[in-house]
């Protein structure tokens, strides 16, 4: 903090000299901690250092639990980073408070962006100007045990396609000791995990449905296709029973510990499930539905300019961006955190698609769909609390999800 | 109070040993080890690999100190156990003045609003923490508090426990040592510091405890007023490394096992001051 | 006095800064006013911090309880707004609930259990140290970090070791805390186990301070064991019980570091069953910024708080 008061004062003394420009301009980039991802950027650093004599970036990292209400708390006490990194869905919640400033039009014209990159950036638009860009996209696929597939007689190499390979794969793997209780489950079912993109994206989708309208202002999953889809998922583990909310505390920890068979996660887990070392695993697209329908969800952090920068800081803070969003970058990025690239040029190459982890993940960003969050962790409450509502108190799935709509619909409405 | 033998020793005078006495004597034995079952599973999940964290034997088969090596490598739970010792102290230090300085003047000095300024002090019991955690975030951050130590301590350099605590046992001193003092020359504070402060030392360290522990696992208001790895405190930094463990249980029990040691080392060199110390703060608090 | 090299020297003035004039007049006071001064002049510091601190912050909280204030936009008063969307608020009364099960359930359990262990524990001489210490080590751990060894006793089967133990008996996996009725037990459990080594010290501490004359009086009026318990003991322990459950209902009413910890991942319990007050009032103020909304329940806390303490002396008085 004093140091940020300290270089006020300089910066306030530069600006009488501004004549001098050979002053070494300090801007301030933001992100969450994840080791990998400060790797990479460590790195993206050095490289635009190196490039830009004249800049100098410091590296601020904050935990990812609390890394929203500490930026918007660093902007209540009059401080911000030049570039921060920000989820895509609290684009609404740092544009309302003044957090960003739009991306120049000259500097990063809308029309390139929208040539170049996945077409879900445009969630980063507001009223025709955009307020950030990613370096990498994610998108969620079937991770498989092939040791626990082996041994339930399946094939390791030919994992399940549809729901029903899906549902019999996991019947198949799924043990129960002599009283009863499961020992290793078919699947993880976890939705404060990645299930509940899963369930509102992919599943309402399958089973007729849409989750909501194509500006994500009304809520409509709470029909048939939503609450057969509620119903699917919880019989899981009431009727079918290859799986349990809950075992071992968190599905990526029970897929990790080898004791499920099959989880659905995205991209940002390679890197954990990558030093597990008892057993093969592999990826592959989420299973079409019964009328063959693919979808998945795409999500991305991006990288948007905060407000208080202006003068030679901005200028900078252009420049860093446009490099750490540059097709360089998305190689690094692509290399040590495993995420995929969010141009489509650098992301579609051969080698990605037919690299048998990346190509799985890259063929679902084909048709994902980004849902438009106002608050991700509130409306991810909502399917979690629907869920326990079915799982715990056997409330009726359609009165469940009638709740959670009108909920959900209050937070849009509250938004707008 | 009974002048009888000390408080902590077991009373005297032989007992006639009947059956019904062995019975309690057992079950409170199974009970304490029942208490300390957690602990014995935190440390001997912590000498495991995280192949062996399902099999719930006490005893691991084949015990390892990786998992300690591991946490430790990096070097971040020695600057949150840095952090915490530095928070501690310094708070200790302040509240063992400041309380017993306050304690001194409202037990022993004559004058008016003496009553007042004691009620107000005492008043402050009654507000939760949780109350004041918002101003005190909005404050801090206002004056650049934020991410600092200072930040940490600051809402607890005094406390109303310790100055009542002190009140209490200053209250037991007699004037007779300090009108004595005062003839032979010495002026206020040098008899509070060197006459009464003296007489007062289990008290002192009883609060030593208490701030001390209070400090060294306070979770609430370090979670909230520190935003940098760098400052975390032990049980802010163990909570935030548990949840980027993603559920690892055999890392999780190193680093909770490496969040307890320390008072529990303390603990067992200390063990009659602490015993003491807890036992004379509930007397008189 | 000015010309004195004693390091001391300051500290005899109240105000050292004052120059020889003023320096004359401290000669000039009498005993008992040198008194006053030095009292007052003990007391500056202190008296800024608690007025800073305490009193200022305290002011400040009722005052933003009445604003909606929110980081991101200047605070408005908007009158008693949060409390009237408090009381329409279904998880303000479930949480309201939930730490009034903490406060009723888990205090008088722990000073009940306490009590007996201290009351047994006193009496036994062989291992009394060792026995004594084994309830007593849990105090001295870090509840964030225990937190954590609970929530992996607790797991299902095949990790959990409490139902690994319970397993071993034949009797069937609990859901412990993926179950709206036994979350909320399963966490106060580890609060209880946490606060029981303190209590059964202060218990000990009070029993130990009965004058025995009391006992052998008793003895020699033919009263049991009971009645002895019953007549002497228990009147006689009356303000270290009042101590501790003030104390305990304190705690149970801040819980926070156990739940927060417990249940990272679904915060505050399936369908909220295990949220506190405080829980809540850290997700309106650091998850949702809702400062003002989360100034409002502060507020609530400190009523309640203040309505049980008192009630605590109020049942006090009433019975001595």
């Amino acid at each position: 903090m004093r140091k940020t008061l300290l270089k006020a004062g300089l910066l306030a003394g530069a600006g009488l000299f501004a004549a001098n420009a050979a002053q070494a301009v300090e801007i301030e980039y933001w992100q969450y901690v994840f080791d990998a991802r400060v790797k990479a950027m460590d790195q993206l650093i050095e490289n635009f250092e190196a490039a830009n004599p004249g800049v100098t970036v410091e590296h601020v990292t904050f935990p990812y639990a609390d890394y929203q209400t500490r930026v918007v708390a660093a902007h209540a006490a009059g401080r911000g980073p030049d570039v921060v990194q920000l989820f895509y869905g609290w684009t609404d919640n740092f544009v309302d408070g003044g957090i960003l400033q739009p991306l120049s039009q000259e500097a990063f014209p809308p029309a390139e962006i929208e040539e170049d990159f996945f077409p879900i950036v445009t969630a980063m638009k507001r009223e025709g100007a955009y307020y950030g860009l990613p370096t990498a996209v994610r998108s969620l696929a079937l991770f498989y045990n092939k040791d626990l597939f082996e041994e339930a007689g399946l094939d390791p190499e030919n994992p399940p396609q549809t729901l029903d390979e899906w549902v019999a794969a996991a019947e198949a793997t799924t043990k129960r000791d002599g009283a009863g209780n499961m020992i290793s489950a078919g699947t993880t079912l976890d939705m404060a995990g990645q299930d509940h993109h899963w369930w509102r994206e992919v599943l309402v989708r399958q089973f007729g449905g849409a989750p909501y309208t194509d500006d994500y202002r009304t809520v409509t999953y709470d029909g048939d296709a939503g609450r057969e889809a509620l119903e699917w998922y919880t019989s899981l583990q009431t009727e079918k029973g290859v799986g349990a909310a809950g075992f071992m505390d968190e599905g990526q920890a029970a897929f990790r510990a080898g004791l499920a068979a099959m989880t659905i996660d995205g991209t940002f887990r390679l890197g954990a499930f990558r030093s597990i070392e008892n057993f093969e695993w592999g990826v592959t697209e989420l299973p079409a539905g019964p009328d063959g329908t693919r979808s998945n969800y795409s999500s991305y952090f991006a990288n948007g300019i905060g407000a208080s920068a202006e003068g030679e800081e901005l200028e900078a803070a252009e420049k860093f961006l446009a490099y750490i969003t540059s097709p360089e970058a998305m190689e690094i990025w692509l290399e040590t955190v495993g995420e995929l690239p969010a141009r489509r040029e650098v992301a579609l190459t051969e080698a990605n698609l037919a690299d048998p982890i990346y190509g799985p993940f890259l063929r679902g960003l084909d048709y994902a769909h980004t849902t438009l969050f106002v608050d991700e962790a509130a409306q991810r409450q909502l399917i979690i609390d629907a869920t326990n509502r079915i799982l715990l108190q056997d409330v009726a799935p359609a009165d469940a999800l009638a709740d959670a709509a009108e909920e959900e619909q209050e937070l849009i409405d509250a938004r707008n | 109070m009974s002048a009888r033998t000390d408080i902590l020793d077991a009373p005297a005078g032989p007992r006639p040993l009947r059956p019904g006495r062995i019975v309690a004597w057992t079950l409170l034995l199974i009970g304490g080890v029942v208490m300390v079952t957690p602990l014995l599973f935190m440390f001997s999940t912590s000498l495991k690999t995280a192949g062996q964290v399902y099999d719930l034997r006490l005893i691991p088969a084949n015990p390892t100190l990786a998992n300690y090596v591991e946490v430790l490598s990096d070097g971040r739970f020695l600057r949150w156990f840095v952090n915490s010792t530095i928070v501690a102290v310094a708070v200790t230090l302040s509240n063992l003045f400041f309380d017993s300085l306050v304690g001194y003047t409202l037990a022993k000095f004559r004058f008016r609003g003496r009553m007042i300024v004691f009620i107000a002090i005492l008043s402050t019991l009654m507000i939760p923490t949780e109350m004041l955690v918002i101003p005190w975030y909005l404050m801090a951050s206002q004056l650049g508090w934020l991410d600092t130590y200072w930040g940490i301590m600051f809402p607890g350099m005094m406390t109303a426990f310790g100055t009542f605590l002190m009140k209490q046992f200053f209250e037991g001193v007699p004037d007779d040592f300090l009108e004595a003092a005062r003839i032979d020359g010495l002026n206020e504070f040098q008899i509070w510091w060197k006459v009464a402060m003296p007489l007062v030392t289990p008290a002192l360290s009883a609060l030593a405890i208490f701030t001390f522990l209070g400090n060294w696992t306070a979770f609430f208001w370090p979670l909230i007023s520190v935003t940098s790895r760098e400052l975390y405190t032990l049980p802010v930094g163990l909570s935030s490394f548990a949840v980027e463990q993603s559920i690892q249980w055999e890392m999780i029990m190193t680093g909770a096992a490496l969040a307890t040691i320390p008072t529990l080392l303390v603990f067992i060199a200390l063990q009659r001051y602490i015993v003491r110390g807890v036992m004379l703060a509930g007397l008189k608090g | 006095m000015a010309q004195t090299n004693d390091a001391s020297a300051a500290l005899r003035a109240p105000s050292p800064g004052l120059a020889e004039e003023p320096a004359r007049g401290w000669h000039r006071l009498s005993m008992s006013q040198k008194q006053v001064v030095w009292a007052w002049g003990f007391l500056a510091v202190p008296i800024l911090f608690y007025a800073g601190i305490r009193f200022y912050p305290t002011l400040d909280a009722f005052w933003l309880s009445l604003t909606d204030w929110n980081l991101l936009r200047p605070a408005r008063f908007i009158g008693l707004e949060n409390y009237a969307e408090l009381v329409s608020d279904p998880d303000f009364w479930q949480v309201f609930e939930n730490t009034f099960a903490y406060l009723l359930i888990g205090t008088p359990t722990s000073i009940v259990i306490a009590f007996v262990i201290a009351y047994y524990l006193d009496r036994v001489r062989f291992m009394h140290g060792f026995i004594r210490a084994l309830y007593f080590l849990p105090f001295l751990t870090t509840a964030a970090a225990m937190a954590w060894v609970w929530r992996w006793f607790y797991q299902p089967p095949p990790i959990g070791a409490i139902n690994g133990f319970l397993g071993s008996f034949g009797i069937p996996a609990q859901p412990f805390l993926r179950s709206t009725e036994q979350a909320l037990p399963a966490i106060m459990v580890t609060a209880i186990w946490a606060g029981l080594g303190f209590q059964i010290i202060i218990f000990m501490a009070g029993l130990r301070a009965i004058p025995g004359t009391y006992y052998e009086a008793a003895r020699i009026d033919g009263l049991g064991e009971f009645a002895i318990l019953r007549k002497i003991t228990l009147p006689l322990l009356k303000p270290t019980t009042v101590f501790l459950v003030v104390l305990s209902s304190i705690g149970f009413l801040r819980i926070f570091d156990q739940v927060y910890n417990m249940t990272t991942n679904d915060p505050g319990g399936p369908l909220g069953s295990t949220k506190p007050l405080v829980l809540m009032i850290y997700q309106s103020a650091f998850s949702s910024y809702e400062m003002g909304y989360a100034a409002a329940q502060t507020v609530v806390l400190f009523s309640i708080l203040l309505a049980v303490s008192l009630l605590q002396l109020w049942i006090l008085r009433e019975r001595t």
